[in-house]
């Protein structure tokens, strides 16, 4: 029997049971478009935290205070301090900015609305162009306002709705813990990078900060403690060179050692890896639920093809009679469970691509469909066909002529 | 007429059913010789090994020891597959309960033993067209669309006996032909096979029916798995018929 013949034979099979045929292929068909859409939702997610990352801005490195590893009784270390971004900008070649971040809780007043735990951010001049702000209405602090310590604020998007509503809020005073501000800009809507919400903070000059809500008995002798420096490099630079040079330059500051540096230097870099082992382990793990759920369709297929043996022994007997052989008889059936499988798995990418632009179109998460998922679930589904029709079909291919002739 | 050529012989045939202790002996050493031509029927009571005899000389199952020679090859040692083409090339079934493939049309019935035969040369409309001429050999051209389900039992073994005949087989094996038919359709098959051996056809024909069986040529009588008596009816040989 010629391949070709063994086709046309599984396929007037496949039709002459259009029911049966559709449920031995259900399995497949989740298999394959549970694969797609499953890929689809995690290379979506993966796209997105690509597009936050970018939205951080270029070439930062990020210098944070941690704890001192002084032991138990040496005075404990200050931590990053204002003092310590003018020295990075000085003393580190291929620094193009410098940004200083210090924040507090506090509770926000205007008018009747009161707003409990805001978080106040002091910063520098630098701060827009580097996190990639713009301000909608109004204008940002200028470097003579933080000298003076003027008492201006920059709102958050959505903090500004909060508060003010439809109405204008620069010219405005708003009242900060026991301060009084006024408004001066409102930033545009930025979103949430990471697990930071840029939209609902109220932005002051940094001194502010340090006067009003951070004061420091230290601060005379040690300088204002800072929570994290952001430092844009010339993209042109070496970046392991500039962070060694930031490593050493604090360290000589803060006169500590490597092991018990009180900060800690990490890169965009070094973010982005985090986050795509992070959704590379969501990927692989929802492949293999897919991957399993392929895997039981094909022991569906297995099912339904023993089944189909055995109601067509009489079939087979009647085939071996006129000179079908063992391979004749294999062949026409695992033909059979190929061709199931292989349908399966079409009509599989049909309901899992629909699927993944439904559910895109439907809910918040973004699914993007990418060819090698509807190859790969293709590909695997004509292997689960091939492997689990092999034994119904090497079965079938040993039943004895009489026996099968005789069987009712 | 080569009178002298052999489509069967067997030498000491036997087949031991069952393995160790329990073992049954069906047929106890068969020697038998069909020539060419010839329209032979096996008879013998149930449980005489004729149904066993039957599957050997069919190439269904094999000899447990002795030798078969078809056709002057001798096939007792052949594996399944060789068997199997044996059974594509030189022989043609018909059996006593049709064995159509349900919901397949007459004419594909027909051509199902043309897929099997590897030395087919015949194109897919050749092989149609081969089916379409043994399907108005037995007198079905009216209804090579019908399925077996829309055909009367009379009709679906004349389907039978075209699919038999499609590879132009040296023999053809009718196991009870006419065992479901009723006396009026079954004679109509009984003049069929008739008239296909007077066109040369060598028939074998197993029956426990003696007035089916004496319308042959001889009737070898199976009894508990050895050759009882061989007897000659009053048909005559093709060749002397037409002589």
């Amino acid at each position: 029997m010629k391949p070709l013949e063994a086709l046309s034979i599984a396929w007037e099979a496949i039709l002459k049971n259009k029911v049966r045929s559709f449920l031995t292929m259900l399995g497949i068909i989740i298999g394959v478009s549970a694969v797609i859409i499953m890929v689809a939702i995690s290379a979506g997610t993966e796209a997105t935290i690509q597009e936050q990352i970018t939205s951080l801005g270029s070439n930062l490195v990020f210098v944070q205070s941690s704890f001192s590893r002084g032991g138990p009784g040496q005075q404990q270390q200050g931590g990053l301090v204002y003092d310590d971004a003018a020295a990075i900008e000085t003393g580190v070649d291929g620094v193009t900015a410098v940004v200083v971040e210090q924040n507090s809780s506090e509770n926000v007043k205007y008018g009747d609305v009161t707003l409990e735990s805001v978080e106040v951010l002091g910063t520098t001049t630098g701060f827009p162009s580097v996190r990639d702000m713009e301000i909608g209405e109004g204008r940002y602090f200028t470097e003579k306002e933080i000298e003076r310590k003027s008492k201006v604020a920059i709102l958050g998007y959505t903090m500004a709705q909060e508060l003010f509503g439809e109405r204008n809020p620069v010219g405005q005073y708003i009242t900060v813990g026991n301060t009084k501000l006024a408004v001066i800009g409102v930033f545009k809507e930025k979103g949430l990078v990471g697990n930071t919400d840029f939209d609902s903070r109220i932005y002051l000059p940094i001194s502010v900060v340090f006067q009003k809500f951070t004061p420091s008995m230290f601060a005379r002798f040690m300088g204002d403690r800072v929570r994290m420096i952001y430092i844009e490099v010339d993209p042109k630079a070496n970046l392991d060179n500039i962070i060694t040079q930031i490593e050493l330059l604090l360290v000589k500051r803060h006169e500590v050692t490597l092991e018990t540096a009180d900060f800690s230097v990490t890169t965009q870099q070094d973010i982005i890896s985090t986050r795509e082992s992070t959704t590379a382990a969501f990927r692989s793990l929802l492949a293999w639920v897919a991957g399993v759920s392929l895997i039981v369709g094909g022991i569906g297929i297995m099912n339904i093809m023993l089944v189909s043996v055995t109601e067509r022994t009489r079939e087979i007997g009647i085939r071996q009679s006129v000179g079908a052989t063992p391979e004749d008889i294999r062949l026409q059936f695992l033909t059979e469970a190929l061709l199931l499988s292989i349908v399966g798995g079409l009509i599989g990418i049909i309901v899992g691509v629909a699927g993944a632009y439904i559910f895109g179109a439907l809910s918040d998460m973004r699914t993007v469909i990418s060819v090698s998922s509807i190859l790969l679930a293709f590909g695997s589904s004509a292997v689960v066909g091939a492997f689990f029709g092999y034994y119904p079909a090497n079965q079938a291919s040993q039943l004895d002529p009489i026996e099968a002739l005789r069987y009712e | 007429m080569n009178e002298a050529h052999k489509i069967i012989k067997t030498v000491d045939i036997a087949k031991v059913y069952g393995m160790g202790d329990i073992s049954v002996a069906a047929l106890r050493g068969i020697n038998i010789e069909i020539a060419e031509g010839e329209f032979v029927a096996i008879m013998g009571p149930s449980g005489s090994g004729k149904s066993t005899l039957m599957h050997i000389l069919g190439c269904l199952s094999r000899p447990s020891s002795g030798q078969y020679f078809l056709d002057g090859e001798d096939v007792s040692g052949l594996n399944k597959t060789q068997l199997a083409a044996v059974r594509n090339k030189k022989i043609g079934f018909i059996f006593q309960a049709y064995n159509l493939l349900a919901r397949t049309t007459a004419l594909q019935n027909v051509t199902l033993p043309l897929l099997y035969n590897r030395t087919n040369n015949k194109n897919k409309e050749e092989g149609f067209e081969k089916a379409r001429a043994m399907l108005e050999l037995v007198g079905l051209s009216e209804r090579i669309h019908h399925q077996p389900h829309e055909l009367s039992g009379g009709q679906q073994q004349r389907v039978a006996i075209a699919r038999a005949l499609v590879n132009d087989p040296v023999m053809v094996i009718a196991d009870e032909p006419t065992g479901n038919l009723d006396t009026h359709s079954g004679g109509e098959i009984m003049n069929l096979l008739h008239k296909l051996h007077e066109q040369g056809t060598t028939i074998v024909m197993v029956t426990h029916d003696p007035k089916t069986a004496v319308h042959t040529q001889r009737t070898i009588n199976l009894i508990d798995g050895l050759v009882d008596n061989i007897t000659h009816n009053g048909k005559h040989k093709a060749a002397e018929i037409s002589a």
